[in-house]
């Protein structure tokens, strides 16, 4: 506002005098104390230390003043604002702590209302089971096969070692499709396993293969509660050289171990398929009571019914007819092959008692199994 | 197959001490799958008795006829008196022997005897049927009349071997041979390391040329035929009481003293056998092809058209059988009871059919038999004349006939199946090493003959047809030295390549519909085509060519789907049912299309490789079958809550998932206004991609058709969307490319065009976007609005705020506007738009 001026006496510049000083300080530490808001507060802030405040105008004038007078002007008005600032820092202090007393508390919520604007969806447990399986098996570096659901019966059945008059093809339970003219003979039907992705894995790829076949099959079964005309397989086909049934054994144990935890175990039994030579059907130890409940009345087991062990499905060494007609050499190679049902599995595994949950899409049952299994 | 333990126990010795349930665990074991152990009469306690009823007094007055009797049960009630019981049976007159219950007793199921009143008198005791002792049914329907040479007063548990286990064998198709009592006897004996007392080793006299005449026109369809005959059979005679036991045990109920003797000699040896009136059939016995359109009634009283592959008995008139099924009616045995008709003379038929002809037949008729189950199966050709033999010594002993001398017997020749195979592939196969002297001696335990060194000459026994290659004789090794014991190894597969991109965007789909809140209802996929009239489908539309079954589960759902529609919105019908009524659900599945031309899947052979064009040929015969993927929506897609109003589902929701499916595959989707059966049309979008530089619609999106609705029973305003998840993967960029970021500032600009109500935001926008030119980063519709009175009838305001950003430098406020302006030229020249305001 005013500029130096050499003429002028220093003890005739009003706003440098001592008591001009201190009333500008009083005064600011006065408004500071009245404010009672963080903005009255920033108010005072501007008025008493901002550019046009008193103490910023007086301190512009001590350039006027001849030097000797300069310094003691200075040391009083560097002493009063230090003080303004000093003071308007612990006012700033106690009222941001006020306003966190008091506003912040005011602004409260109940934490534990819901959000459920959107209600979460899931997938189903027997795509997620499913995937599981394949992902053990992906990380020891099987590769995962997929194929038609409406297929060929020379897929299906006769590269399988399953001839037109193979006692196991009548019992197959097998849907028959329709043929161009309504006829019953035309050769496809809906695959009644995931068999034939493994006869076509072998004719697709090189050897040697290892592949898992997870999918949708069907049989001609009533739906009720322990049966299901559309279900899900996993099968498994390892063709290499020198392939046994040890190795056979070694990876079912190693599957339900990653499924079910550690020291689980599998057992085989002698059984019959025609694709398979060897054959046998494999369960796995009851996971639940570990074979404890056998024999043991005091501690049953619903999940085995006290058996001990679970029946999985069935397994074996791939017959050598079939690897001929897949055009591999069953002197040089070997194969082993697994294959059990989803729906089983997630019964035990998850405790469904009815099958039938499975099918009807009823969002109460699928929701609780979320993303992954 | 049914094994009772006392049976058994006939021809292996076992220790006293071993249960069913023993016998159950070696079985297994050794891979007979023995799902259950009976045990009969478990629960039963005596006394019960034999007993003789002395007199019979008729009650009156009551709804059922009662009788009172005395029966004397010798000195078994401790008096010797004659016991006084109450019976509602009247199968039975004063001297028939019975059997008696008498109090203190036990009868199965827990049921305790003692003295009670009853119809006005005191019952001491039961007379017994079959039924209330567990035994089975002995087709009296009434209690059992004991013959009269049964002794008074002798304990009945023993008489009818109530108590017993029995094992019940699920036999697998390979294992014929365990279709008998011999062979699963085989097998316990191998099991325990015990000898086996082989029921078919008998005396049979050798074939001569005066038995009954047969002539086998047919010798690759029955290359074995043995006939005997017996004459003079006692028309009264009934089977004893164990031999009716031993069939009830088996499950099979006793008819008459010929055929149970017949069906025991089956089970016992595994030989299905056929007894002939001898006095029926006329002429020589003949085994041959029926001829076309030939006809036979069976046992069963079903006339049968005959084809030419079945195979059939005959005499002079024609077929008297359907070989290896079922015999003819018109030489059926007679009954006991119809003395005067009665058979007297049979011809006993143990004949080898081939299984395939017999499983054929079997099938072709519908017609499942003990006999045929056992031919189809396998059944061992040597034993057919030991079991000639030991029917005909059955009926001499039991029915007191004499035994013809004539043996017939037509044998096509053969030699004994051989397998050479390494002494150590059994070692190969399971990964441990047995040697060769524990492969010898347990190929020798199943009976076969065994020659060499490293490299073995194995004879398989006759018993076992299903021993045809070496690893047939490698199970056998593995199984008998326990699998059980075999060792725990991993193979080390190749490192592999993971899920292919296919695989893993099906997984993305499904967790990123989850994700927005869909949850997943995979559908069966049977469909009825009246689905495609209720969803509104044109008569030429291509969904509505279905691939069908032959035999659907139901006939109302003969088809296979064509779209996930059908089963995903019964799915939402279902839960809107059971009482949730905001519904968001999905499915990805396949659908199936017939192919224009569709071959039939031909016969390719399986001994070699089939040929690239064999392959093709078979895949051509199948539908097309692309994955879909489907979302239904009905009710409140946003709940209301505290934090206010909640939001109904709308067809942009049913748009928004297509956006989420596209964006997880990578495919730019075009959504435009169009026009689909099923949906709303003014509310359906079509589904565009752009693949091999075409565009292709790949799905629908929107709200459904009310009339939809109303046929499906649906709830209003049910939203759906589905897509071909297969063509969106086609469209789809794998591998997207980072974006260069600019630090600079950004610039942003509104503006707020108006244009006539038709015309879509898309193409505003995409005109927007290509005026704006490069310094364009983003652009954002965030405001329609209609106002007849403000923007003149017909127009609507689009409201856009765009963002320009330079990679270089800050953009001043002229460059961001004059790229403003270019973008709001070419939306005026492109779509009509006016600036508004």
């Amino acid at each position: 506002m005013s500029a130096p001026n050499k003429s002028y006496d220093p003890v005739e510049v009003e706003a440098l005098k001592p008591e001009e000083i201190e009333r500008m300080r009083d005064e600011a530490l006065a408004a500071f104390a009245a404010a009672d808001s963080l903005d009255a507060l920033q108010e005072a802030k501007v008025a008493h230390t901002g550019g046009t405040s008193p103490l910023a105008l007086a301190n512009r004038e001590i350039g006027a003043l001849p030097p000797h007078a300069k310094a003691e002007a200075g040391k009083r008005v560097g002493q009063a604002r230090g003080a303004v600032n000093k003071a308007l820092a612990v006012r700033q202090a106690e009222l941001e702590a006020e306003r966190d007393a008091r506003v912040l508390v005011e602004e409260d919520v109940d934490v534990s209302l819901p959000y459920d604007r959107v209600p979460a969806g899931a997938r189903h447990p027997l795509t997620t089971l499913s995937e599981r399986i394949e992902d053990i098996f992906v990380a020891m570096g099987y590769e995962v096969a997929e194929g038609p659901q409406v297929e060929a019966e020379w897929f299906n059945f006769d590269a399988l070692n399953i001839g037109p008059d193979h006692p196991a093809r009548g019992e197959a339970d097998t849907f028959f499709v329709e043929g161009p003219d309504g006829g019953a003979d035309s050769g496809v039907v809906l695959r009644t396993h995931t068999s034939p992705v493994q006869i076509r894995s072998l004719l697709d790829r090189e050897l040697p293969v290892y592949v898992i076949c997870p999918g949708r099959v069907y049989r001609t079964d009533e739906l009720d509660a322990t049966h299901t005309p559309v279900f899900h397989q996993v099968e498994l086909l390892a063709v290499d050289e020198g392939l046994t049934m040890a190795d056979l054994k070694g990876t079912l144990d190693h599957m339900v171990q990653s499924l079910f935890g550690e020291g689980m175990k599998t057992r085989l039994r002698p059984n019959f398929f025609p694709f398979t030579e060897p054959s046998a059907e494999m369960d796995m130890v009851c996971y639940v009571c570990r074979g404890e409940s056998v024999g043991n009345p005091d501690r049953p087991c619903r999940t085995c019914s006290s058996e001990g062990w679970i029946e999985l499905g069935g397994c074996g060494m791939v017959n050598p007819r079939v690897l001929t007609a897949c055009g591999v050499d069953p002197e040089k190679y070997s194969g082993f092959a697994f294959g059990f049902g989803i729906e089983r599995m997630l019964m035990f595994r998850h405790n469904v008692e009815d099958m039938r949950d499975m099918v009807e899409g009823d969002i109460r049952f699928t929701r609780p199994f979320g993303m992954e299994i | 197959m049914r094994v009772p333990l006392s049976w058994l126990r006939e021809y292996v010795d076992l220790p006293a001490t071993e249960t069913g349930r023993d016998v159950q665990a070696k079985l297994i074991s050794a891979g007979l799958e023995v799902e259950t152990v009976e045990q009969l009469g478990h629960d039963l306690k005596g006394p019960l008795v034999v007993g003789q009823v002395l007199t019979i007094e008729e009650l009156e007055g009551f709804k059922k006829p009662i009788r009172f009797c005395t029966v004397d049960v010798g000195r078994a009630n401790g008096t010797g008196e004659p016991q006084e019981i109450v019976c509602g049976a009247r199968n039975f007159a004063v001297g028939d022997k019975v059997v008696v219950v008498l109090p203190g007793a036990t009868l199965p199921g827990g049921f305790s005897i003692s003295a009670r009143k009853t119809y006005g008198r005191t019952s001491h005791g039961m007379i017994c049927s079959s039924d209330e002792l567990g035994m089975g049914d002995d087709g009296t329907k009434g209690i059992i009349v004991l013959p009269p040479e049964t002794e008074v007063g002798r304990d009945a548990i023993e008489l009818l071997e109530l108590v017993d286990e029995v094992l019940d064998i699920a036999v697998t198709a390979n294992r014929g041979d365990c279709l008998s009592i011999r062979g699963v006897a085989r097998e316990t004996a191998i099991a325990y390391g015990l000898p086996l007392r082989d029921p078919a080793l008998l005396d049979v006299p050798a074939p001569n040329a005066f038995g009954y005449p047969v002539k086998i026109s047919e010798p690759l369809g029955c290359d074995r035929f043995t006939a005997r005959t017996v004459s003079g059979l006692r028309p009264e005679a009934r089977s004893p009481i164990w031999l009716q036991r031993r069939l009830q045990k088996v499950g099979m109920r006793p008819i008459s003293l010929a055929v149970d003797v017949t069906n025991y000699v089956m089970m016992e040896l595994g030989q299905p056998l056929h007894a002939y009136d001898r006095g029926l059939v006329q002429g020589a016995i003949g085994v041959r092809r029926a001829e076309e359109g030939e006809t036979i009634v069976t046992l069963d009283g079903v006339e049968r058209t005959l084809h030419a592959e079945d195979l059939v008995i005959t005499d002079d008139r024609g077929p008297i059988g359907l070989a290896g099924v079922m015999g003819g009616a018109n030489t059926e045995i007679a009954d006991h009871e119809d003395v005067e008709g009665a058979t007297t003379d049979v011809v006993i038929e143990a004949a080898h059919f081939d299984a395939v002809s017999i499983a054929r037949t079997a099938r072709r008729h519908k017609l499942s038999s003990e006999a045929s189950r056992r031919f189809e199966r396998g059944v061992d050709p040597q034993a057919a004349s030991a079991a000639a033999q030991r029917t005909v010594d059955l009926l001499v002993l039991l029915a007191g006939g004499t035994a013809d001398a004539g043996v017939t017997e037509v044998v096509a020749p053969s030699a004994p199946h051989t397998i050479t195979v390494p002494a150590d592939h059994p070692d190969k196969v399971a990964g441990v090493t047995y040697g060769r002297e524990t492969v010898v001696r347990r190929l020798q335990e199943i009976g076969c003959d065994v020659y060499g060194q490293d490299e073995l000459i194995v004879t398989v026994p006759s018993w076992r047809p299903d021993l045809l290659e070496a690893n047939d004789l490698a199970e056998e090794v593995i199984r008998l030295e326990g699998y059980e014991n075999l060792p725990s190894t991993l193979p080390k597969p190749p490192s592999g390549r993971g899920l292919t991109h296919r695989q893993r965007l099906h997984r993305r789909v499904g967790r990123a519909l989850a994700g927005a809140g869909f949850v997943e209802a995979p559908n069966y996929p049977f469909v009825s085509e009246q689905v495609f009239d209720q969803l509104g489908l044109d008569a030429d539309d291509p969904a509505r060519r279905v691939v069908r079954l032959v035999n659907p589960l139901s006939d109302e759902e003969p088809a296979l789907r064509t779209s996930l529609l059908p089963g995903l919105l019964g799915a939402l019908r279902r839960n809107d049912g059971r009482g949730s009524h905001d519904l968001a659900l999905f499915e990805t599945g396949l659908v199936f299309h017939p192919r224009a031309e569709r071959p039939v899947a031909g016969h390719v052979p399986v001994d070699r490789r089939p040929t690239d064009e064999e392959i093709a040929a078979l895949d051509a015969a199948l539908p097309e079958q692309p994955r879909h993927v489907a979302v239904v929506l009905a009710g409140a897609r946003e709940q209301a809550g505290w934090w206010g109003k909640g939001r109904p589902a709308d067809w942009a929701d049913a748009v928004e998932a297509a956006r989420v499916v596209a964006r997880e595959a990578g495919a730019d989707l075009v959504v435009r206004k169009g026009r689909y059966g099923p949906w709303h049309p003014g509310r359906c979008a079509e589904l565009v991609v752009v693949a091999d530089g075409a565009e292709q619609v790949v799905g629908h999106a929107g709200e459904l058709h009310p009339r939809v609705l109303k046929a499906l029973g649906l709830p209003e305003r049910t939203c759906a969307m589905e897509v071909n998840l297969d063509g969106l993967e086609r469209a789809g960029d794998d591998t997207p490319q980072a974006p260069g970021i600019s630090t600079f500032p950004v610039a942003t600009q509104d503006v707020a065009l108006v244009v006539d109500k038709p015309v879509p935001h898309a193409e505003v926008e995409a005109a927007l976007r290509e005026g704006a030119g490069e310094l364009l980063e983003g652009i954002r519709l965030f405001d329609v609005y209609e106002n007849a009175e403000q923007l003149g009838d017909g127009r609507k305001s689009l409201a856009y705020a765009l963002r320009f950003r330079a990679g270089d430098r800050t953009l001043t406020v002229d460059e961001a506007s004059a790229a403003r302006d270019a973008a709001v030229a070419l939306a005026a020249e492109r779509t009509g738009a006016v600036l508004r305001g």
